[in-house]
């Protein structure tokens, strides 16, 4: 199991409510292995975002254990959970989440300034930004200057910056048309051919076509997984 | 430095949100200017205040005990009833003397007569070699080179209109004005401005006394002795009984100025409740800035960023916003105060001196610390938020 990226553990999510608990992951196993291009698909309120939340470490399971590159992230206090995101995750969301605030370009430096406490010196960002076919005039304009598309470039770039071995995408394509979310996916696998982890959460069926693997959640259960 | 993108993206939306921002610089500039003008006008006040009382501060005053209550009217007013014999005034001045200069005064009300007019007024009797020392400021004539030539204060020549020469009755006996005593203002020791000023023996001839002073007093080389100087009388002179009082006049000049200090001090504080509403302001528009970003916190979090960073930054926007006011606020007191305190004094003497111009600083750590503590809950608020609840928040 020396190429394991991610496994879980037996895991439990229960939400509890006024009007009862709500199991939203019901003893999920699971184990991905490093360079594997997996889709998770299932109906909504199946447990897909759930999952996701608990892959991204941005939750953690009420039972079971999940272990990110062999590490137990149950353990794990809110700083160090923050630290894991940003050095071995890269999100790309359906919304693509890019900060208002800050340039194209200053949108995929800010996880390399995190992580190096310094500016991009090594021409990095700029390399990243033009692998996604943004060049330099277009790295210069705020998120809402930039199409769709755009922006889910900018966004994949962003999670690329720290190199990171799994990149997690919620419903990638999701607001896109059809042409660009072909252009989108395309990026996606080259970089899963690289040897990134794609793991690619979707109701798309055309989109889960193209992954290695396909796992499907139903009730908070995994329902099916192969390929 | 992950300060910078941080620092940066704080500046950045104090910038979005200029109009905002302003308007809350605007609340701290308003309370910064309150407390330090507030601030400078009371320590421009007691400098003033002591400065015009000090010239009788390095003075005492040895008087009879008058009894029981210890009262007897304003010091330098005595009726001249109670007298000092002339071994007290001499025990008192082999104690004293050895601090600073000595000299006995006759003081009684007397009728004074100039044609029909007749009233009363202070008539002081002093040797002329005491009147050259101590009222060394005449703005006409001389000092009396005869017994029945008298020297009157300022306000008492203007009021009677008297000059160098003109002649009145004093207690019956006719005196020329030899000079007039510039205006020395209210004071302890003797209190010309409205007083005729005769020569020892003229007053012991005309109101008897001889050689027995109402009061003595004492012009200190060294201010400092004035705890020794009124120890050693009273130890000396009072041991069996109350037999004099001693007036330390700078006892009196610094509760003066500790009553405009407290005047002032209070006036700070209600000027400080601006502040506290500044304050308020500062906070419901950092809580509004937390409220209107939460899918911004929920992407930050989400791609690594630490709650303290999250904190950091919110904390960051209070303080540009802090120290946007408080620069505003330094700039303005420094013009209104000065204007202010130039039409509530008279003057702006002590304005640019360190205990008045310290206030700005000192107002200015104020305002900023309100608008860091008041952009720290909602920073705090901010930090807190669960990454998936907030990027869910449309």
């Amino acid at each position: 199991m020396a190429d394991e990226v991610i496994r879980l553990d037996q895991i439990t999510k229960i939400y509890p409510l006024l009007s009862g608990d709500v199991v939203a992951l019901d003893n999920v196993s699971l184990s991905i292995q490093n360079g594997e291009f997996v889709a998770i698909i299932g109906p909504s309120g199946s447990g897909k975002s759930t999952l996701l939340n608990q892959l991204g470490c941005l939750d953690v399971p009420t039972s079971g254990d999940i272990f990110i590159g062999g590490k137990s992230i149950t353990r794990m206090n809110d700083y160090e959970l923050t630290r894991l995101r940003l050095m071995t995750i890269g999100f790309i969301f359906q919304k693509f989440n890019l900060l208002p605030l800050l340039s194209a370009y200053e949108n995929v430096e800010y996880p390399y300034t995190l992580k190096y406490r310094k500016k991009d010196t090594t021409g990095r960002v700029s390399k990243l930004l033009s692998l996604v076919g943004i060049h330099e005039d277009l790295a210069r304009h705020k998120p809402n200057e930039l199409s769709g598309g755009q922006q889910q470039r900018v966004a994949i770039a962003r999670a690329l910056v720290n190199n990171p071995k799994i990149l997690l995408c919620d419903e990638p394509t999701g607001n896109l048309d059809s042409k660009t979310g072909i252009l989108v996916m395309s990026i996606l696998k080259r970089l899963n051919k690289k040897g990134k982890t794609l793991i690619i959460v979707t109701h798309d069926p055309a989109i889960a076509a193209q992954a290695d693997r396909i796992i499907t959640i139903r009730d908070g259960r995994i329902a099916e997984d192969g390929s | 430095m992950t300060h910078d993108i941080i620092v940066a993206m704080a500046v950045r939306n104090v910038k979005i949100n200029l109009l905002r921002s302003i308007l809350a610089a605007i609340g701290i500039t308003i309370g910064i200017i309150s407390i330090a003008c507030m601030g400078m006008l009371g320590s421009n006040m007691t400098a003033s205040v002591t400065e015009s009382l000090s010239a009788m501060a390095d003075k005492l005053i040895v008087s009879p005990y008058s009894g029981k209550g210890g009262g007897g009217g304003p010091p330098g007013m005595s009726s001249g009833t109670d007298n000092l014999t002339k071994s007290q005034y001499k025990q008192i001045v082999k104690i004293a003397s050895k601090y600073g200069y000595v000299y006995g005064v006759h003081s009684i009300r007397a009728k004074v007569k100039k044609g029909k007019d007749e009233w009363n007024t202070q008539v002081y009797g002093l040797e002329v070699s005491v009147m050259k020392t101590i009222l060394n400021n005449l703005t006409s004539g001389g000092y009396p080179s005869s017994d029945n030539s008298v020297l009157i204060g300022a306000q008492f020549a203007e009021d009677n209109d008297l000059k160098v020469g003109s002649r009145f009755t004093v207690g019956g006996s006719g005196v020329k004005v030899s000079g007039i005593v510039e205006s020395r203002g209210m004071s302890m020791d003797v209190n010309t401005d409205n007083a005729v000023i005769m020569t020892k023996t003229m007053y012991e001839s005309s109101f008897g006394a001889k050689d027995e002073y109402n009061q003595v007093n004492v012009v200190l080389n060294d201010i400092n002795d004035a705890d020794t100087v009124t120890d050693d009388i009273d130890s000396q002179m009072n041991r069996r009984e109350e037999t004099v009082r001693v007036q330390d006049s700078s006892r009196m000049v610094s509760m003066i100025s500790s009553s405009v200090t407290t005047i002032t001090s209070f006036a700070t504080l209600i000027a400080s409740i601006s502040l506290l509403v500044a304050a308020v302001s500062i906070f419901n528009i950092m809580m509004m800035s937390v409220t209107e970003r939460i899918r911004e916190i929920g992407i930050l979090r989400s791609i690594g960023t630490q709650k303290r960073e999250i904190l950091r930054m919110f904390v960051y926007e209070a303080t540009l916003i802090g120290i946007l006011g408080a620069t505003l606020g330094m700039i303005l007191s420094l013009i209104m105060g000065y204007f202010f305190i130039h039409i509530m004094i008279g003057n702006t003497k002590y304005f640019f001196t360190y205990g008045s111009l310290i206030h700005l600083p000192y107002a200015m750590a104020v305002g900023l610390i309100i608008c860091i503590l008041s952009g720290l809950y909602p920073a705090w608020r901010g930090a807190q938020m669960d990454p998936i609840e907030a990027l869910r928040a449309e």
